[in-house]
């Protein structure tokens, strides 16, 4: 077996702890345990930038692995958490689909993922291309966790998942999009947050809880 | 193959005969200490089989003789497969006459003995146990099966010495995948010796209890040779860990004194570790409800197949 | 100059309102600001026309033939739907469905939602149009959600759920073209998503990334354009929500996110030699209209007749930008011009004609033509024209759609003749009882806005009847840039 670099084993192991917490998040029935879940997931994004920051040197990694633990690490946990306090959804556990049954689409779905990345990987000239099929499969993983869920914040946090690995795809195919980019769909994550903020308000002061079936009402009548 | 090594297979079988109740009595000791209670002694699960040894077995009337058969059979098997695991070395006789999957066959042999035996008497307990464990094993199996077929594939081989040459040749690298796997054959071991967050070894509580049901009907010679196989299976599976994962100490080539005087005391020490290992998650755990063990047993799955999957993903680097 | 105006106004207007708070004048302010831009849209208009295609800010906007009519067309109809909305959000906060401190989040967000859409049309980094669209949703979720009603809560929510996934298919279809434009411009990063850059190179670009970059950039665009499958939020969002709002999304939003289609349609055709990015927005489109068609026949909610109605004139446009080609491109860029002046007129109207009779539903809605004349005359022109009917714009446009089509894609025509007749006989069998019918509502005192309404229909009329010659000159400039196969 070749011998592989120090640091790619960690881009590696990093690649393969948001695959772990992606899963992990999809089998996770309490809100704040999730939204710990984000943060450490949003902590193995930022350790791999800051990595392949430091093998290709590219200075604006290193300002977007430092915008990716201030907003994704620390912020915006903290801000879920504080509503979480606030809505008094603390102990908001939801019964998910049959667990197993979740798991292997997820399994299904990574096998996808992998197909749909294997023409980029091999285009790819970046020393993290391996990972882009991972990343793939953080996004979709996190759709499917959307997909599944019934209550409005595990919903987010599977938004923001999303995101995470929309992040990584960028990171691990071409070492991140130009700044200005990503100054700005860190800009709109922000926004989109505050105003999920004002909107969980609007919800529960309509119907005093965060449970989605209540919107099911606005259907095709015959 | 050399006559030298016929002698040192036959050492390394009596080794694990001999080091499996010690082994057994370790973790207890461990757990004892770290609850806070007053260990056992560690010869105690020898005291158990000596004092079972010498009493009169009681049989049920209705019993068929395969339930007199069975534990011979069970402890015939486990120690066919303790022969077949290398726990000290890789070019043993026996150790390269079997791969991998003929281990786990060995398992569910052992297994579907143990089951017919429980539900020969016909009690309820005993149908109750087999059923348990028949669909434990039925779930560990095939996760089981996924990490070996992991570990084969970063070796490109099903035989057990050719992974462990491998690994123990190979420069120390932090893998996602074996650590994936790892993890995932941990979780089995814990599903299939009946240790904690799937049973408990040390209560007979009816509403969870599942491999203790099954020896209920036992006694005397026959429960002595359950209650080592039971040690002899925990010892095995330790030693296939240790053979996938950390293999470091086995003697690679053809197997000597000065090989035997490494590899012994380097298993010892990984069974003390493991040891201690197991008792601290066994004691950080609580008992699942016997309905969740099949979620516990799809996590080790997932965890073998996610494995399988970030070593193709990542391999894919061209 | 004159875009730093047009950027620049209605952001300084957003912070404004949201500093200032609730005032008296505040809708009066918000026209001033929405004229300011139409102004600077004018302006733009003129030096473009002087001066052709235009780069500016190190490359970074971008003014060609094509998003500079959705430059005019967009600041204009902002201008009228915000001399729609100052008597119409009078009202309603007479009614006590919204309060100051909405107000003030409403006139906030309204120009917010003005500068984020020009920013979207006028960027030429294909990352900062994804970060203008996504802007673009989430400054109207709160505005879906104003009344505070479970119902705009419901939409809201599935607006904000639906079109966020959507976008983010989007982000990562750019981020794939990044990747593919990253090999042929350098790894620097500076010029690889500027499409003019991309435009150049285009024929280089890696055609298995594209077409997969594609795909996502149509679904995650497409979600907000409302095509077939993803266009459930569309229907909710356009009912739940004020009526300027639903007038705005269904008049500019959409054609915001088609403009952003075509544009990732033009590289990715380029890239590929092949008709599969014609091929799926035909498909698209055809999907689109037959669905919104059938969907026509099961309101009884007014807004959402006329939203499903918006989702499939968008499918019409879809598939004639599908067809491609000079005359197809012109069908589908006038088709988008009158489709938003009409239907921004139709939901002026409808607006009016909901808070008269107290209720959307059109089984509530009686006899418009007794209670204000202009209103009903209003909706009934309106209606006639959203549905082709000769002298009006879209009339030329889908004629132009369908005679291409018979010529180009001849499988087609039959499922659009249909859904057309369908879509005829669905909405005007609704509307002609709304307006015509026996009514006991009292005439009420105040004078509707319907300045905006008649408006927009002259100018539809007009387009029907007589393209200018620059108009036309535009048009075909335009249609020659979005080229086809």
């Amino acid at each position: 077996m070749p011998q592989i670099a120090l640091d790619q084993q960690l881009l590696d192991a990093c690649a393969a702890v948001m695959l772990l917490l992606s899963f992990a998040m999809l089998s996770q029935r309490r809100i704040v345990s999730l939204v710990n879940l984000y943060a450490v997931q949003g902590g193995a994004l930022a350790t791999a930038t800051l990595l392949v920051a430091w093998r290709t040197g590219e200075g604006h990694l290193y300002l977007s692995a430092a915008l990716t633990i201030a907003l994704k690490v620390i912020f915006l946990p903290w801000l879920l958490h504080r509503l979480i306090r606030r809505l008094e959804v603390y102990w908001d556990t939801e019964p998910l689909l049959n667990v197993s049954g979740t798991m292997l689409a997820g399994l299904l779905i990574v096998v996808f993922a992998f197909g749909l990345a294997q023409p980029i990987t091999q285009l790819a000239s970046t020393a993290t291309r391996s990972a882009i099929g991972i990343a793939v499969s953080v996004v979709l993983l996190a759709f499917l966790m959307m997909i599944t869920r019934r209550k409005a914040m595990s919903q987010v946090v599977g938004f923001l998942s999303m995101e995470n690995g929309l992040f990584f795809a960028a990171m691990s195919a071409t070492y991140g999009m130009p700044m200005v980019v990503e100054l700005g769909v860190a800009l709109d994550v922000l926004v989109a947050m505050l105003v999920l903020g004002v909107f969980f308000f609007q919800i529960r002061e309509q119907f005093d809880s965060l449970d989605l079936h209540h919107l099911e009402s606005l259907k095709e009548r015959d | 193959m050399r006559p030298e090594d016929w002698l040192t297979q036959f050492i390394e079988i009596v080794a694990a005969l001999a080091a499996a109740p010690i082994f057994l009595g370790w973790v207890s000791q461990c757990r004892a200490w770290l609850q806070n209670r007053r260990a056992p002694s560690l010869w105690l699960p020898y005291r158990n089989i000596r004092k079972l040894f010498h009493k009169e077995a009681v049989i049920a009337q209705n019993a068929s003789r395969l339930f007199r058969l069975a534990p011979y059979v069970v402890f015939g098997t486990m120690v066919l497969a303790a022969a077949i695991i290398p726990s000290m070395g890789t070019r043993l006789p026996l150790v390269v006459s079997a791969d991998a999957i003929a281990l786990v066959g060995l398992f569910a042999t052992a297994r579907v003995f143990m089951a017919l035996a429980a539900m020969d008497i016909g009690t309820a307990f005993g149908t109750l146990g087999a059923r348990r464990e028949m669909m434990v094993g039925f779930l560990a199996e095939p996760a089981l099966l996924m990490v070996i077929f992991v570990a084969s594939l970063l070796s490109a081989s099903t035989a057990l010495p050719a992974i462990t040459e491998h690994l123990a040749t190979q420069t120390l690298g932090l893998d996602p995948a074996l650590a994936f796997t790892a993890v995932a054959f941990t979780l089995v071991l814990l599903a299939e010796n009946a240790r904690i967050p799937v049973d408990n070894p040390s209560t007979h509580l009816e509403l969870t209890m599942i491999h203790e049901a099954m020896l209920l009907e036992y006694s005397a010679r026959h429960l002595a040779l359950m209650e080592w196989t039971t040690a002899l299976k925990l010892f095995n599976y330790a030693c296939i860990g240790f053979a996938l994962f950390i293999p470091w100490g086995v003697a690679t080539g053809h197997i000597g004194p000065l090989g035997l005087a490494v590899a012994i005391p380097t298993l010892a020490v990984k069974l003390a570790l493991a040891g201690g290992g197991l008792a601290l998650i066994e004691t950080l755990c609580a008992k699942l409800r016997v309905m969740r063990a099949p979620e516990f047993l799809a996590t080790a799955y997932l965890f073998a197949v996610l494995g399988l999957l970030v070593h193709v993903m990542l391999g894919a680097r061209g | 100059m004159e875009l730093l105006l047009l950027l620049g106004l209605p952001l300084a207007g957003a912070a404004v309102f949201g500093l200032l708070g609730a005032r008296r004048e505040a809708p009066e302010i918000n026209v001033v600001f929405s004229l300011g831009t139409f102004l600077a849209a004018c302006a733009l208009t003129v030096r473009v026309i002087r001066e052709g295609s235009l780069l500016l800010w190190h490359e970074q906007f971008f003014i060609d033939p094509f998003n500079l009519f959705l430059v005019t067309l967009t600041a204009f109809v902002a201008l009228t739907t915000s001399l729609f909305s100052r008597p119409y959000m009078r009202i309603e906060s007479v009614h006590g469905r919204v309060t100051p401190g909405r107000l003030r989040l409403y006139h906030s967000m309204y120009q917010l939602f003005s500068f984020t859409m020009l920013l979207a049309l006028t960027t030429n980094n294909m990352g900062l149009l994804w970060v203008a669209m996504e802007g673009a949703t989430l400054s109207t979720v709160l505005l879906v959600t104003l009344y505070r009603t479970p119902g705009s809560l419901e939409a809201g929510w599935k607006y904000f759920i639906l079109c966020g996934v959507g976008i983010a298919q989007a982000l990562f279809g750019t981020i794939l073209l990044y990747f593919a434009a990253e090999k042929v411009l350098g790894a620097q990063g500076v010029t690889a998503l500027l499409w003019t850059h991309l435009d150049a190179v285009k024929s280089t670009l890696e055609p298995s990334v594209l077409a997969l970059a594609f795909v996502f950039l149509l679904v995650g665009y497409g979600t907000k354009v409302g095509l077939a499958p993803l266009h459930n939020w569309l229907p909710d969002a356009h009912a739940e929500g004020p009526t300027p709002i639903s007038a705005v999304l269904s008049g500019l939003l959409l054609n915001v996110a088609l403009y952003a289609v075509v544009r990732c349609k033009i590289l990715v055709e380029g890239s590929l030699h092949s008709t599969l990015p014609s091929r799926m927005l035909m498909g698209f489109g055809l999907l689109s209209l037959v669905l919104a068609t059938l969907f026509l026949w099961r309101q009884r909610d007014i807004k959402r007749l006329f939203a499903y109605s918006s989702i499939e004139h968008m499918g019409i446009a879809t598939f004639a930008f599908g067809m491609g080609g000079p005359v197809a491109n012109f069908a589908a860029l006038l088709h988008m011009t009158v489709h938003s002046l009409t239907k921004s007129a139709i939901f002026f109207t409808v607006g009016h004609a909901a808070q008269k009779a107290g209720s959307q539903l059109m089984d509530d809605i009686r006899g418009l033509i007794t209670l204000s004349p202009t209103v009903g005359w209003g909706l009934m022109m309106g209606s006639l024209a959203i549905l082709g009917m000769p002298p009006f714009g879209v009339f030329a446009s889908e004629f132009l759609i369908l005679t291409t089509a018979m010529r180009e894609q001849p499988w087609a025509t039959p499922i659009l003749l249909a859904a057309l007749g369908i879509a005829f006989a669905a909405i005007f069998g609704r509307v002609q009882p709304m307006v015509f019918g026996e009514t006991r509502l009292r005439r009420l005192p105040h004078a509707p806005a319907l300045l905006p309404v008649f408006t927009h229909l002259a100018i539809v009329l007009l387009l029907g009847l007589y393209i200018p010659p620059y108009l036309a000159d535009w048009y075909r400039a335009a249609a020659r840039l979005i080229g086809g196969p």
